[in-house]
């Protein structure tokens, strides 16, 4: 399986970036730890370790730093640039999407908005997403709920129930294991529930369907 | 193979001098430039259409009228024609009118436009962009084929009766390209018509060229028009040249660095090795072009995008000239070099009409 990370962090270190990696590393051992046991308990693997193989997951972390020229070019020009084309694939071909954004002036970073913006908007859809954020004080956290969520649930990804965000001051206390450890499960839990791939879409639609859906009635 | 032109008809500054040309102008810079074209051995001419400021084309048939009448050899079409906020009884008496009075020297680019607004000025809903270019294509189609239409359908009031005039020389329906960056029911479409499909690369990335003329093509053989090979393909590319590489570079770096579509913001050279677009000698545009066909397959018609970004009038007549003198030449003869047998020449008139002729006869 492919857990891809969309972190929008600016700073070297980032918090932004340390929550994305947190995240990730937790839904991975869940996504593992279950594809053991039910590989296991399903098909007698000769052992733990071989069914945590076949259940692999591989964590890829799409920084948007790195991209924010190709990004402002793509909203201009109309088309992503080879390293922009290269995230927008990884993330639209993940199975699992953990998203994280700065607040900035009480919302999602423009930078973060600006990377959803390029994506065509059908690609989205079906996939499961974390949704979380990072901010300076915690009067902030409901930018989850204003923000994020509206955003994924437009481009009809399926967000899980537990979104999680982080405040400087998180970071030298305690709760945010628990949270982070309750979403990640859920995360996982919809990246196993979803089903193998998704259809492939027929390329086109005949002309004469397209067509015979403009005949008047009767 | 045809070469040519197309212009978008933009009333653009030039960046080095600050001065921007009226609309008198550019309209009578864009007939110069056909009428260059013609003199320079070029094939094609097409204008687009365009119903907002800073554009000047909006009535393309009058325009193409006027050339029509001062030249002899050119093709005469346009880049696009809007399928979707015309009407196409309108469409189909103006060209069938063009097509008189050029002797057939015409055909046509459907598309559907780019300017949002354009559709509520023009009474339409843009989210039926995709349903008015299919509607609105199959009553054209019929009007050109069918002396008396009676029709209905969900865009336009019903026709009675109707027969669309002047009816189109010698029989002849006009030949058409229907005009598509990113939408594959357009592709669809013209593989169904078994019509020509014309990609307008000049902004993109090969792979997705490749991948919109590849449908295109096998849906023209599913429709058994003939083989995917032999689908009738166009492409655009954006030239700038001069006899020596740098001076090219260092002459156009000002327009394209403020052109009004992709100025501010990626470099000259990134924008270069990402499309189409070539500033070099004529020696790199023969060899960018010649390299079309390595993804698009062997194709019928290459457009250049010549006159834009503000190059005065001067510059632009120097570049046709070099187009003529030093790349056409060479690139209508290592296309045919490298193009198999079987492959057929973008349609004219006269091949339609030798067509029809034999299609009577073995009907007979």
């Amino acid at each position: 399986m492919r857990l891809v990370v969309v972190s929008a962090g600016l700073s070297v270190p980032s918090s932004t970036r340390l929550l994305g990696d947190r995240l990730a590393a937790s839904v991975r051992a869940r996504v593992e730890a279950a594809g053991a046991a039910g590989a296991v308990g399903a098909t007698g693997a000769a052992s733990a370790a071989d069914a945590v193989e076949a259940a692999g997951v591989t964590v890829e972390v799409v920084e948007l730093r790195a991209l924010a020229v190709e990004i402002a070019h793509h909203l201009t020009n109309g088309f992503p640039g080879r390293a922009l084309s290269a995230a927008i694939d990884a993330v639209t071909s993940a199975d699992g999407l953990i998203v994280v954004t700065p607040v900035f002036s009480a919302s999602y970073s423009g930078l973060f908005k600006s990377f959803f913006d390029v994506i065509e908007k059908d690609a989205l859809a079906g996939l499961p997403v974390l949704i979380a954020a990072t901010g300076g004080t915690a009067r902030h956290s409901l930018v989850l709920e204003h923000a994020l969520r509206p955003l994924f649930a437009y481009l009809r990804a399926v967000v899980a129930p537990t979104g999680v965000y982080a405040a400087s001051e998180d970071w030298g206390a305690q709760g945010l294991d628990g949270r982070i450890a309750r979403a990640a499960g859920e995360l996982a839990a919809l990246m196993a529930g979803r089903p193998a791939a998704r259809a492939a879409q027929p390329e086109v639609v005949p002309f004469a369907e397209q067509l015979a859906a403009l005949r008047p009635a009767g | 193979m045809q070469f040519g032109i197309f212009s978008v008809g933009d009333v653009t500054p030039d960046p080095t001098t600050g001065r921007t040309p009226t609309e008198r102008d550019r309209i009578k810079a864009m007939v110069a430039i056909a009428l260059k074209a013609e003199e320079v051995g070029l094939d094609v001419f097409a204008t687009g259409e365009h119903h907002n400021p800073p554009f000047v084309p909006s009535s393309p048939t009058t325009m193409l009228g006027y050339i029509a009448a001062r030249t002899e050899r050119l093709v005469l079409s346009t880049s696009t024609t809007l399928i979707t906020t015309n009407d196409p009884v309108k469409i189909a008496e103006d060209f069938a009118m063009l097509q008189h009075l050029a002797d057939g020297r015409m055909d046509l680019m459907t598309g559907r436009g780019n300017t949002g607004p354009v559709y509520p000025w023009f009474g339409k809903d843009i989210r039926q962009g995709i349903n008015l270019a299919v509607e609105n294509y199959a009553l054209l189609h019929r009007l050109w084929r069918e002396d008396v239409v009676t029709w209905e359908g969900k865009f336009r009031t019903p026709l009675q009766g109707f027969t669309s005039t002047p009816r189109p020389l010698d029989g002849v329906p006009p030949f058409v390209w229907h005009g598509s960056i990113r939408s594959p029911e357009i592709a669809e479409q013209a593989a169904y018509y078994g019509d020509g499909f014309f990609h307008n690369n000049i902004f993109w990335p090969a792979d997705h060229t490749k991948r919109m003329v590849e449908l295109y093509r096998s849906r023209y053989a599913h429709y058994g028009h003939g083989t995917a090979e032999q689908a009738i393909v166009g492409l655009g590319g954006q030239v700038f040249m001069r006899k020596n590489s740098q001076d090219a570079v260092r002459e156009f770096r000002p327009y394209f660095d403020n052109a009004p579509v992709y100025g501010h913001g990626p470099s000259l050279e990134d924008f270069t090795e990402q499309t189409p677009l070539t500033v070099g000698s004529p020696q790199q545009v023969i060899e960018k072009t010649l390299a079309f066909r390595e993804y698009a397959g062997d194709y019928q018609r290459q457009l250049f995008l010549m006159d834009h970004a503000g190059l005065p009038l001067k510059t632009v007549l120097e570049q046709l000239d070099l187009l003529g003198e030093e790349v056409v030449p060479v690139l209508r003869e290592e296309f045919a070099a490298r193009r198999p047998a079987g492959v057929p020449d973008a349609p004219t008139h006269a091949s339609l009409l030798a067509r029809k002729g034999t299609e009577e006869v073995s009907t007979v």
